[in-house]
């Protein structure tokens, strides 16, 4: 029996060589603080990998469906190093910690966990959330555990990528037509309450100095950025507070149960199998 | 220059002599078309060709990449949901794959003349016809190992030709597609392996998948021989190398081996070694259930067109704002350089 090739399809992308299996079969072991922190970092890319993911075959041309799975793809994989990582401090495998924690047990925050909605939407969505990382990774680069300073090195490199994905969208809605103006504005509207949540200090961040990076750090840097790009754009930032309950615990979000339903439902059909 | 303005040329010329001189035109284009086909060299996009063979390659390549971009669904259906984050990494790169497979297609069936748009339009409207097998439902995540192991397998046995195929753009274009179906194929064997060697529901959902995808797999060569009828003037082109029942019985042959190692069975009591032939014998196929998908009948026949044109209904607005967005730029730089 013969394949044409042994090549992987899922081969990481040049850089810095770092992969979930790595990060599993090294020496380094999270201490539970930082394991609680890397898992609500991972927690964010992956429900966003999960959202976007729901893109692929539905995207407005061709070419989008195959940024938007590129995107999640990365997001996923970032997600899969975080998840790797936390999972070191209690003996968890990524999978463990994806399909077998209960919604309470999830920390993502919610402006990731928002339904996709049209385009303009998740173009908003994506806006936001990468601008945010971006800031975040540049920092935690620093990071004084060498595994979550890898990680964000090499995530920098792919959310640089995605934000321009977002930016020039931005651009192409805010100034393309009335419509796509309308329709850009309105998913900024209906996320935007949810960007406080991104610079609010959550336990366990405040409890591990140079580890983490401190949420509230980012905040104006990234907002300046955000309001930068989005008045370039011809669109306004929506004149809102934040959403109450922005402390990423799911007691306020309806959303996150409904994703890890579909997520996990066929891991959870079959407990302890392998796939 | 689009086909229409070479089929259409002669009749807009001013006089005869003009007219002449392009049917010595043709007729010198002919031979030369003549000995690269003999040669079994490539005809590209700026050669001289027959209108037929423009045709019948636009067909070949439009429906390979209408197949590419309905193939994302059944397959994108499970990447929500696929059990564990691997595999789910694994899909994604796949469908992302079969999407780009469509563009390169797409953009090679432009050389030949055809926009993009219109391709597009095609399958919209449902005139344009694309594989069968993608109307059959993916029911569990064993079919999503099933599909990869036969229908990409199956896409392998045909596209592994086509590399060679006369027109240069689509067998440049099939060299790199065949390269990753054949890790999709792999990664396709590498499911239903688990599965099969996984607990009892495991092993039985695989053996499902197969039974399902088995017939339907092997009829993505087309109909038998002797009603396949575009296939003989494709070969005589030497855009297809072998004929349907040849790609299948090749098919076959390569499947045995590997599900005896899976673990798992072929749904064919007939399926039998024959000493006298080299090859294995299998049983008829339901050609009736064939043409009837084909027709549109399909299980998900109308879902699938549905789901397309929702997505191309509902993103109408972000191509328009895009379009307008990049005439204002050209625009803006117009003024700039005016300036």
């Amino acid at each position: 029996m013969s394949f044409a090739s042994h090549d992987s399809a899922t081969r990481q992308s040049q850089g810095e060589a770092i992969t979930a299996e790595e990060i599993a079969a090294s020496d380094a072991k999270a201490d539970d603080a930082t394991a609680r922190y890397a898992l609500l970092l991972g927690d964010d890319a992956l429900i966003l990998s999960q959202r976007l993911g729901a893109w692929v075959s539905r995207a407005p041309e061709l070419e989008e469906d195959v940024a938007l799975a590129n995107i999640a793809l990365d997001l996923l994989g970032h997600a899969r190093f975080l998840l790797t990582y936390a999972g070191t401090a209690w003996g968890k495998s990524e999978d463990d910690l994806a399909y077998f924690r209960s919604e309470e047990e999830f920390r993502s925050c919610r402006l990731v966990e928002q339904e996709n909605g049209d385009f303009g939407k998740t173009i908003a969505r994506q806006l936001i959330f990468s601008f945010y990382q971006h800031e975040l990774y540049s920092r935690l680069v620093n990071s004084t555990d060498t595994t979550l300073a890898a990680i964000a090195a090499k995530a920098l490199k792919e959310v640089d990528y995605h934000q321009d994905h977002a930016a020039q969208w931005i651009l192409r809605l805010g100034l393309g037509t009335e419509e796509s103006a309308r329709r850009v504005q309105a998913g900024l509207d209906s996320v935007w309450s949810y960007v406080e949540e991104l610079f609010t200090d959550v336990e366990p961040i405040t409890e591990l100095g140079d580890i983490a990076v401190l949420p509230s750090s980012l905040r104006e840097a990234t907002l300046a950025r955000l309001h930068q790009v989005i008045e370039q754009a011809g669109l306004s930032i929506p004149d809102m507070s934040g959403a109450h309950g922005a402390d990423r615990s799911g007691r306020h979000s309806e959303q996150r149960g409904l994703i890890l339903a579909e997520m996990q439902v066929l891991a959870r059909q079959h407990p302890g199998a392998t796939w | 220059m689009s086909p229409e303005n070479h089929q259409h040329a002669p009749l807009h010329l001013a006089d005869e002599s003009d007219a002449a001189a392009a049917l010595a035109e043709a007729e010198s284009g002919q031979n030369r078309f003549d000995e690269i086909i003999a040669e079994d060299s490539r005809v590209e996009p700026r050669d001289w060709m027959p209108e037929s063979y423009r045709k019948s390659l636009v067909r070949q390549v439009s429906q390979h990449a209408h197949s590419e971009i309905i193939g994302m669904q059944p397959e994108g259906n499970w990447i929500s949901r696929a059990p564990s984050l691997k595999r789910k990494a694994i899909l994604i790169a796949k469908v992302q794959d079969e999407a780009g497979h469509g563009l390169y297609l797409y953009s090679a069936a432009e050389t030949l003349g055809r926009p993009r748009e219109e391709m597009y339009d095609q399958l919209y409207s449902g005139k344009a016809k694309y594989s069968s097998i993608f109307n059959y439902p993916a029911r569990t995540w064993a079919d999503i190992g099933a599909i990869g192991w036969l229908v990409d397998g199956a896409a392998i046995v045909n596209q592994v030709p086509l590399c060679r195929a006369s027109y240069g753009p689509y067998g440049r274009a099939m060299v790199r597609i065949c390269k990753e179906e054949s890790f999709h194929q792999r990664q396709g064997w590498e499911i239903l392996y688990s599965l099969s060697h996984g607990t009892e529901a495991q092993h039985q959902m695989a053996q499902e998948a197969v039974n399902r995808f088995y017939g339907p797999a092997l009829q993505m060569f087309g109909p038998p021989d002797g009603d396949s009828p575009n296939s003989q003037q494709s070969m005589a082109w030497k855009i297809k190398r072998f004929t349907n029942d040849e790609l299948r019985q090749r098919f076959v042959d390569m499947l045995v081996p590997q599900v005896e190692a899976l673990g798992l069975t072929l749904p064919d009591p007939e399926l039998k070694w024959n000493e006298e032939r080299g090859h294995y014998d299998f049983g008829d196929l339901d050609w009736d259930e064939f043409f009837a998908v084909i027709k549109g009948n399909g299980p998900l026949s109308r879902q699938r067109l549905e789901h397309y044109r929702k997505a191309r209904d509902e993103g109408a607005w972000v191509r328009e704002a895009a379009t307008a967005y990049a005439n204002r730029q050209s625009q803006d730089q117009a003024a700039l350089i005016g300036a």
